[in-house]
């Protein structure tokens, strides 16, 4: 039995259709990366496991309980992290994390031992007894992740756990949740950053409009955008058509130029001897480079061609190379990669 | 059972939180004091010099009145309060965890009997202060104070549904004055309703802040027999008539303040 099971969630706010058929499953001990831009339906999602918010239909189950039959036993068996900190800023630190300890029913001695370690696991014993209202964005947001881990939960839920955290904080939270992950907690989290879900999550699934539309490990969805791509820089524009020209027979797919970056990324291939071979048919170019180097998609040109919104971003690099990689993730699909996608890219790739 | 005790136990934790909060900002307390210390005052002196009443002292008259206006007012601070824990989202995570349903309210409704106590209190001595005196036992006056907090207890039910629906603590303070200003103002509060135009008499002869404030006056004994309370069964047995509405609140809005609270979404 799987640690979260949902099927067929669908959530409708009068017009707005927020979840439209979510499936997903987390394996007890692993953690689930739900991934999507604004709007996709993640924090829905979330507020339907945690008991807050009904379906209009499909189903949710943790540990085999269904969230609306039995709300009291998930309630126990999971914590929450939401989308905003939700501490009360006229308490303390401490009193804070007790409060929410009481009311999982443990004991006032227990309540008080596990906020004390929570703070100082947190950093925040030295402010353990000042108000919260004193407390700077990224304190409270450590408290209030303190504040689900006080029963220590078997189901963790996090939506967007490390959104307003300096770098230095938001490892410490990545230490931290591997730490969690390594004492048997299941957690689904929902970020924004790729990065995050790249080092953190076993699984991931990504959501647009509601739909899953893709889903896989965090290789499995790299191998579906495509391979690698080589990408050139350039001292002088005008080297580019002559660059463009040599590179050619490398290429498995239409490269992208960038006149204003004076770049060039050109998908192709194989490894490293791809990158060597190219190199050697620019001798005598009198073409300067400025930059060059072979790149493999990481989990941002998945986010951006899975949903399509690279065209929203400005323009540039990201937004060109996003547009045109659409072409290699067909590919990456039909060379029969293993991620379960269903999608429209991936539809795509399969019909081929 | 156990959950019997459990809802005691979480309503307990809940209250602790909120009178925490007074403690906190000592602020909120003394502006909520000041505002009646000064109306028994404005009245007293005001007023009291251009309302003469046969057989009793205007302040004696006004002190009930206050009272009842004053903690009826007390009670949206349960509303505002509310709505600005639904706002900062904490009543998301106190319905994400395994606690009683009935508790947030609980607790915030007893946290308030906290409030008004205080209020009363600092009027109480204020009162004493210009003039004012209860004129029969100790016991009486307890009886007095105890359905002006039962009152205002059952209004503060009403006022969690109304937090609960509108998510924004100053819609709360804003909707509730347009309501309390003319409930607590057409009645016997501050005058009798003797010469109030017909319309306006007989809602304030059935207006339970006229049966509150009444019941009280009696149990002072601020009344004379110069000054006799109109001649409808309110009036007659204000008592009995206040604790109807109390009750009948608190059915209504009990449960439906529990429902909206299971359902209810933050942000
Ligand atoms: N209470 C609500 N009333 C109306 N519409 C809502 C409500 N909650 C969510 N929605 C809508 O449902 C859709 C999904 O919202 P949701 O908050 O789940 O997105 P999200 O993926 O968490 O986005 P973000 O990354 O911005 O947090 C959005 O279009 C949103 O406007
Ligand atoms: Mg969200």
């Amino acid at each position: 039995m799987a640690a979260v099971e949902v099927e067929g969630l669908v959530k409708k706010f009068k017009a707005t259709t927020a979840l439209a058929g979510v499936d997903l499953a987390v394996p007890e001990g692993t953690v689930l990366g739900l991934l999507g831009p604004n709007g996709a339906g993640k924090t829905t999602v979330v507020r339907i496991l945690s008991t807050l918010l009904r379906a209009d239909s499909g189903t949710a189950r943790i540990f085999g309980k269904d969230v609306i039959a039995h709300p009291n036993d998930v309630r126990s068996m999971i914590g929450l992290t939401g989308q905003y900190a939700a501490v009360d800023e006229y308490l303390t630190g401490q009193e804070n994390l007790e409060m929410i300890g009481r009311l999982y029913h443990l004991t006032r001695s227990d309540a008080r031992q596990r906020a004390t370690t929570l703070l100082e696991r947190f950093d925040l014993a030295d402010a353990a007894d000042r108000i919260a209202k004193t407390y700077s964005g990224g304190m409270r947001r450590r408290l209030d992740i303190a504040a689900s881990l006080i029963a220590r939960p078997r189901v963790l839920f996090l939506d967007e756990p490390t959104t307003g955290l300096d770098p230095r904080s938001r490892i410490g939270m990545w230490e931290f949740i591997g730490s969690l992950v390594a004492e048997g907690t299941t957690i689904l989290l929902t970020t924004q950053y790729l990065e995050e879900a790249d080092r953190l999550a076993d699984g991931i699934v990504v959501i647009d409009h509601g739909k899953v539309i893709a889903r896989g490990t965090s290789d499995q969805l790299k191998s579906q955008v495509g391979g690698h791509r080589l990408e050139f820089t350039v001292s002088d524009a005008a080297d580019l058509p002559i660059l463009r020209e040599r590179v050619a027979p490398l290429a498995v797919d239409d490269p992208v130029v960038d006149e204003q970056a004076r770049s060039l990324s050109v998908p192709v291939r194989g490894g490293a001897e791809v990158l060597r071979d190219a190199l050697r048919r620019l001798d005598d170019s009198g073409v300067t480079l400025v930059d060059v180097g072979l790149r493999r998609p990481d989990l941002d040109d998945v986010f951006l061609i899975l949903t399509g919104h690279a065209s929203e971003t400005s323009p540039g690099g990201a937004s060109s190379g996003g547009a045109s990689s659409g072409g290699a993730s067909s590919d990456g699909a039909s060379d029969g990669g293993a991620p379960v996608a269903t999608g429209r890219h991936a539809l795509k790739g399969a019909d081929q | 059972m156990t959950t019997l005790a459990q809802a005691v136990g979480d309503g307990a934790v809940i209250t602790k939180r909120n009178l925490l909060k007074i403690k906190r900002v000592p602020e909120l307390l003394v502006f909520a004091t000041l505002s009646p210390i000064m109306f028994v005052l404005l009245f007293a002196f005001i007023f009291g010099s251009a309302i003469p009443l046969p057989g009793v002292d205007y302040k004696e008259f006004l002190m009930a009145g206050i009272f009842t206006q004053t903690v009826v007012f007390g009670s949206t601070i349960t509303g505002a309060s509310l709505a600005e824990d639904l706002q900062k989202g904490l009543i998301d995570r106190f319905r994400s965890l395994p606690m009683a349903r009935s508790a947030v309210l609980v607790g915030r409704t007893n946290a308030d009997i906290g409030n008004n106590i205080v209020t009363m209190f600092v009027m109480a001595v204020t009162g004493l202060l210009v003039g004012w005196r209860i004129r029969t036992s100790v016991l009486d006056a307890l009886a007095a104070f105890g359905l002006l907090l039962l009152f205002a207890y059952a209004i503060s039910w009403l006022m969690a549904l109304v937090g609960l629906s509108v998510n924004s603590p100053e819609v709360v303070q804003n909707a509730s004055f347009i309501i309390i200003f003319p409930l607590t103002f057409i009645a016997n509060t501050f005058v009798p309703t003797d010469n109030f135009p017909p319309a306006l008499k007989a809602f304030a002869d059935w207006n339970p802040v006229s049966s509150v404030t009444l019941a009280a006056r009696e149990l002072f004994g601020n009344t004379s027999p110069a000054l006799p309370p109109p001649d409808v069964w309110p009036a007659q047995h204000p008592v009995v008539y206040s604790l109807i509405w109390i009750v009948g609140i608190l059915v209504i809005f009990v449960p439906l303040s529990v429902r909206k609270y299971e359902s209810v979404a933050g942000r």
